[in-house]
């Protein structure tokens, strides 16, 4: 595979209760350009984030997986993390009593007020408003994500994985993050998207289709819509990992 | 030592200045003596000087809305030291009044307050008791405050005890609420231990009335050899009687926790739950704040910051 992606994932398996979740799946991303991964529910897309992240359940994996050509399988989360990979949650977690301002200011490379302020905008979120409240159960489940969001923009990575960033989103907050996803590409950030959402598909350079833990097909945003819509969908298998699976090996 | 001294150096050791607004009522008491003391209309202070500590009695007045806070600071600054206070606290019909008490034991090494606290909230009153404690790093201290508190029929009271600066020490907190109709009753305690202090809360409301409602919340952590003992109990025996305990209990290293959530319900049209959650910290959280680049460490103290902060939204 070719060495300029700055990600590289290399033939991974991954069993998770005994079922094999992700089945020898390779992948590269590109610098700078937008990804899409797309597949119906229990594919294996958040698996798939949860694991380049480095997430506890999701660690222990056959095949590699490569940044910048350096293997990063036996990092930390944390480290992971330093390296400038990043990933926003298809749920958010709650915390009791943690307020937007410490949150988004943990990670954040510039914690300056102004800073914080600007990416709480950058999510359509007031500052105002939200800056003191706390990431709890009050927040409603749109409002976490866009502040996840925000987080993870203070953050300033180079890699970001955006599980479903479109659910619990209104139309005027998509297009505020949309905004923000053509903002990190002219940044020079790689992004990850994983949707179920054709309009978040559009938003993408490069796409992936995969399903029981497998690729699909990969191509041009046209190419894997078309896929996705004609091709895959409907499709009356349970995405469970069997060889009936409806697509090309 | 005068007693301005004393004033300033009580409040120096809260990290505040001194009260100097004239709409701000305050009392200060340290060890036996109240050093300290400014009301405004509707307020009215007793108090009494024993020979370990001081006697007060605290009423505001029928109908009267104290719009700043009181402040009373309470505190010992020598090294050693007992002080027992006792405080009868009546809030008469429809009165508002808040308080923001402060419990100062700066340099604490064998210091022992006691609290025996009588509050009472008249018929649509309501009252606010914030209490914030500032102890010795060393922790050489036992804390034992007692409330009993009685709230007539649609009152409110809110109290919420923080631990701000310093070790625990020994704490016993024990709060007892009779709850009547329509009245509303939030306690919170949060407080994080560590060394070889010890954390005894026991907080219990009685909900009497119909549509009494309580929220019991306490938060703590633990770390090095800390143990904390919990027991909220909630009796619910009134029509539409709502009540919720929630208890959590973050333990780290060789600490020691322990929840006793008791709920009883001797009306079928009450309501009353309870949430515990005591061990490590939520998996989700951490990771969540590790994948922002914090380590365990620092990802664990943040959630605990969180978690002991008292920005949490009422619940009810
Ligand atoms: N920790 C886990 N333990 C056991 N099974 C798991 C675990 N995490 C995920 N799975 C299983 O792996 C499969 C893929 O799950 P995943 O969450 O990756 O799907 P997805 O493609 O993100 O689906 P959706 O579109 O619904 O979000 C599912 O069958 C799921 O039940
Ligand atoms: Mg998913």
């Amino acid at each position: 595979m070719s060495s300029d992606s700055i990600l590289e994932l290399q033939e991974i398996i991954l069993e998770l209760g005994g079922r094999r979740i992700l089945d020898c799946l390779s992948m590269a991303f590109w610098p700078g350009h937008v990804h899409a991964v797309v597949g119906p529910n229990g594919a294996g897309k958040s698996t798939l984030a949860s694991m380049i992240m480095g997430l506890g359940d999701y660690r222990a994996h056959g095949g590699d997986v490569r940044f910048e050509d350096r293997s990063i399988k036996e990092l930390s989360i944390d480290q992971r993390a330093r390296l400038g990979i990043a990933l926003a949650w298809q749920e958010p977690a709650r915390y009791e009593g943690l307020t937007v301002r410490r949150f988004v200011g943990a990670g954040a490379a510039d914690a300056t007020e102004a800073a914080l302020r600007r990416r709480l905008e950058q999510v359509a979120l007031d500052p105002d408003r939200y800056l003191d409240r706390a990431v709890d159960r009050t927040l409603s489940g749109g409002e976490r994500k866009r502040i996840e969001l925000a987080s993870i923009l203070a953050q300033e990575p180079r890699l970001v994985m955006m599980d479903e960033p479109d659910s619990g989103i209104d139309v005027e907050a998509l297009g505020r993050i949309f905004d923000a996803i053509r903002l990190l590409r002219e940044e020079g950030v790689t992004v990850l998207l994983i949707t179920h959402s054709q309009t978040v598909l559009e938003q993408a350079d490069h796409a992936f289709l995969i399903c029981c833990g497998r690729m699909v097909a990969k191509g041009s945003v046209a190419k894997i819509k078309e896929f996705y819509g004609e091709r895959c969908l409907p499709c009356d298998h349970q995405n469970a990992p069997r060889e009936d699976c409806n697509g090309e090996r | 030592m005068e007693s301005a001294e004393l004033i300033r150096r009580l409040y120096e050791s809260i990290g505040e200045a001194c009260v100097t607004s004239p709409d701000i009522a305050h009392v200060e008491i340290h060890g036996n003596r109240v050093v300290g003391r400014h009301l405004v209309p509707g307020l009215k202070v007793e108090a009494e000087e024993a020979e370990d500590g001081v006697s007060a009695h605290i009423r505001v007045t029928r109908g009267t809305q104290i719009a700043e806070p009181v402040r009373i600071c309470f505190g010992i600054l020598p090294e050693q030291g007992i002080q027992r206070v006792r405080i009868r606290t009546d809030l008469e019909e429809g009165a508002r009044a808040a308080v923001m008490a402060s419990c100062t034991f700066p340099n604490a090494v064998d210091v022992l307050h006691e609290m025996e606290a009588e509050t009472n909230i008249g018929p649509g009153a309501e009252y606010v008791y914030l209490e914030r404690h500032v102890h010795s790093p060393a922790g050489g201290l036992r804390v034992v405050p007692h409330a009993r508190i009685d709230l007539a029929e649609g009152a409110r009271f809110r109290t919420d005890f923080e631990l701000l600066k310093g070790r625990v020490g020994q704490m016993e907190i024990r709060y007892r609420a009779t709850v009547a109709a329509g009245a509303v009753l939030e306690m919170s305690a949060r407080v994080s231990g560590r060394g070889d202090d010890r954390i005894a809360i026991e907080e219990q409301a009685d909900l009497v009335g119909e549509r009494a409602r309580a929220v019991l919340t306490t938060n703590i952590a633990v770390r090095e050899k800390a143990r904390a003992e919990v027991k909220n109990v909630l009796r619910a025996k009134a029509a539409y009687a709502r009540g919720h305990i929630d208890c959590k209990e973050i333990v780290r290293e060789q600490g020691y926790a322990e929840a006793i959530p008791v709920v009883e319900v001797e009306h079928p049209q009450a309501h009353v739950t309870h949430e515990a959650a005591i061990g490590s910290v939520d998996a989700k959280q951490l990771e969540t704040l590790m994948a922002r680049g914090l380590d365990e460490e620092a990802a664990t103290d943040l959630i605990i910051e969180g978690l002991l902060s008292p920005t949490h939204p009422s619940s009810t």
